[in-house]
């Protein structure tokens, strides 16, 4: 599929280039890629994710030029930045809305593979890559919560580094060697800062995999049959360069309304009070992107159960194309799966709900009492599991799919595509 | 087709604002306490700006009412002549010569290091200063104040649910305690604080500054007129403290708002362009 290359040197000095290092090839042949000429706009925001990153890593090496990484200087460092650095609040308002985009757009690229069955054969390696990178980011973003030492900072770290200490025999050792002491504290946002430095370029590496690997099988699309011929086929450049472009450009109006007029909408207000070890927050909640997984983890009643629980709905990821038995990817030719992926993205919508309250609140109310978010929350780990662990492979044995055309082209002359 | 690709666009943005409204929606309702009420605020809004006069009299209750207890430490007395700041005078871009900012400055005592001898010692502070601290530390600021520290005033108006209504409220908030109520020793009625009973004492009352007419110079090299200072109600003196303060956690507001408009305007623009050059090349191909 990647097709042969196109490409021919027309200079001298391209040719020399050419024979010891085919990399303007390598970009030439990159930008004719063949790909399926009825992408939608959902396939946009793997552009769209590429620019989140650059973002993330200009502004936050910018940023790391003027932020301090002390307990003491973390706090004010980061005002310091907003307040008399040049441009300084643009950056550290356009890094701090811009994980949340990054998230955003990397959730959306997700449901969109998971709808149209990007994972199935033989793209299995670039879903796994790609659940690595989102992994990666996970890390990234709660490392990089912590750096404003803020409130919420604090707590959070103190919460999710609990988390290891729950570990059966290793955990509280496991636990003081990654704080570097018995608390959050000095030497624990020392290392978050050089790791949140580092594991952006490791995102990096990772995304140049998941690249090449697209490249290597070719991009899935929405009715998720091969490509046959090149007629099914359009040359990324002009066509998808110029939609992408169209798509980014809106994506990037939405991050502007969020960084110029809602720069503290996404962030919680506690953590603009510097940390304290000796006061804890009324409710200590994650980042919203976060928040389904903590619903998760609070969703039984045993800690290291809450634990097993969250890393296990990430784990299940890596593993859904083998979980998955139905042969036709795209979900368009699977109605009664299509209802149950909804039914999903839906629940995933409830578990973030559950997750940003406190689970001893009521969230339906019924009669006298109501449903507590503990007990919804609970229903939606289930389903959460159930949809990976039993619906995806059963569903894929029993389910009566539509009939799959017989080409990209001939869907579109058919008005199917 | 090109409708359909519009629609889940549309439908993708639509979950993109919603999805990332359920927690700040889920934030917004926390904490107890009563009714918070809106406030009209000129600093709200896609084109809010901070009124000049109202933060300069925010700065003279803040002087002379909080700053007994209330420290500032994120700001420098030059902060006060920024462009957008309470006392910026266009006579002077560098705010260090700002005479207004010179005077505050002066105003205050500032601790430091005799360059002959290496002694602790105070001396009047100069633009480049940061606000000093109220007390030597947090257990000093406890042991004076009943054992609550008072919060810094810098970030206020962010660090709190609510922001500006919330610190509005909670200056007005001093009411009689309910019969009902059982008041901790020390400590205050205000239906807005979280649990009603707060160890600060009702800070304001009608009369307590008083606000001088101010005398501006007219805009472009116009005549210096005077504006008359409206009337030191203890509303009037919480609404103009929250706009000083909302100033202060916030300087860079208005420039944030100007830049934000015009690359709406730029990113809609091109946007546009996009779209039309995404027309004019996929014409004839059918998808």
């Amino acid at each position: 599929m990647s097709g042969h290359s196109t490409y021919e040197p027309k200079y001298a000095a391209e040719k020399w280039i050419d024979k010891r290092l085919p990399i303007i090839r390598m970009g030439v042949d990159f930008m004719h890629f063949p790909s399926p000429r009825n992408l939608n706009y959902w396939y946009a925001f793997g552009g769209i994710l590429a620019l989140c990153l650059m973002s993330q890593i200009l502004t936050g090496i910018i940023l790391a030029m003027h932020y301090t990484p002390t307990a003491e200087e973390a706090f004010n460092s980061v005002q310091r930045i907003r307040r008399d650095v040049p441009f300084g609040w643009l950056l550290q308002s356009m890094h701090a809305v811009g994980a949340s985009m990054f998230f955003l757009a990397v959730y959306i690229h997700m449901f969109r593979g998971l709808f149209y069955g990007s994972y199935k054969a033989p793209r299995e390696l670039l879903w796994i890559i790609g659940c690595a990178i989102y992994l990666a980011m996970m890390a990234t973003g709660f490392l990089g919560y912590t750096l404003p030492w803020g409130q919420m900072s604090f707590w959070g770290a103190t919460v999710i580094t609990g988390f290891f200490g729950a570990i059966p025999f290793v955990g509280e050792s496991l636990q003081q060697w990654l704080l570097g002491g018995y608390s959050v504290g000095d030497p624990t946002l020392q290392r978050f800062f050089s790791l949140h430095y580092l594991l952006p370029f490791v995102i990096a590496a990772l995304v140049g995999l998941h690249v090449w690997a697209v490249h290597h099988v070719g991009q899935n699309n929405p009715i998720g049959i091969d490509v046959k011929n090149k007629e099914d086929t359009l040359s990324f450049h002009p066509f998808y360069t110029m939609k992408d472009g169209f798509a980014i450009g809106v994506f990037l109006m939405i991050f502007a309304l969020f960084v110029f007029y809602l720069p503290d909408a996404l962030g919680h207000a506690d953590n603009y009070q510097r940390a304290n070890p000796m006061v804890t927050p009324p409710h200590i909640v994650p980042e919203w992107y976060f928040l389904p997984y903590y619903a998760i983890l609070r969703a039984v009643p045993d800690k290291l159960m809450g634990i097993m629980l969250m890393f296990g709905a990430i784990v299940v990821l890596f593993v859904l194309p083998w979980l998955d038995t139905s042969k036709v990817r795209s979900m368009r030719f699977r109605p009664t799966t299509r209802r149950f992926f909804y039914i999903f993205l839906f629940m995933c919508f409830v578990l973030g709900w559950c997750g940003a309250n406190s689970p001893d609140d009521i969230a339906i109310p019924m009669g006298e009492g109501g449903m507590t978010f503990k007990w919804l929350s609970r229903i939606g780990t289930l389903y959460y599991f159930a949809f990976f662990l039993f619906l995806l492979p059963v569903l894929g044995w029993v389910e009566k799919t539509k009939p799959l055309p017989d080409s990209i082209t001939k869907a579109i002359n058919d008005g199917e595509a | 087709m090109s409708i359909k690709l519009m629609k889940s666009l549309c439908v993708g943005a639509l979950l993109a604002v919603s999805g990332l409204g359920v927690a700040s929606v889920a934030s917004a309702s926390e904490d107890g306490g009563h009714k918070m009420e809106h406030q009209k605020w000129g600093f709200n809004g896609m084109f809010g700006t901070y009124d000049a006069d109202a933060m300069a009299r925010g700065y003279q209750v803040y002087r002379e009412v909080c700053a007994s207890c209330h420290a500032l430490e994120h700001l420098s007395f030059r902060h006060l002549g920024d462009k957008g700041g309470p006392f910026y005078n266009p006579e002077f871009p560098n705010p260090s010569d700002n005479p207004d900012v010179k005077a505050f400055a002066q105003d205050w005592s500032v601790p430091d290091i005799d360059q002959d001898n290496g002694d602790p010692i105070d001396r009047p502070g100069i633009p480049a200063d940061k606000f000093p601290a109220i007390f030597p530390n947090a257990i000093a600021a406890a042991a004076s104040n009943g054992g609550a520290v008072p919060p810094d005033l810098s970030l206020i108006t962010k660090a709190r649910t609510g922001g500006a209504d919330y610190v509005y409220a909670l200056l007005t908030g001093y009411h009689e305690a309910p019969h009902d109520v059982d008041m901790a020793e020390g400590t205050h009625y205000n239906t807005m604080f979280p649990g009603n009973q707060i160890k600060m004492a009702p800070p304001l009352f009608d009369g307590l500054v008083e606000y001088a007419a101010r005398t501006v110079p007219g805009e472009h090299g116009g005549e210096a007129h005077t504006i008359a200072a409206p009337e030191a109600t203890a509303e009037q003196m919480a609404r103009d403290v929250v706009e000083f303060l909302t100033w202060a956690g916030d300087p860079k507001m208005e420039v944030r708002k100007k830049l934000g408009f015009a690359t709406f305007l730029y990113l809609f623009i091109f946007s546009l362009l996009l779209f039309a050059t995404y027309k004019q090349v996929w014409k004839g191909v059918k998808h």
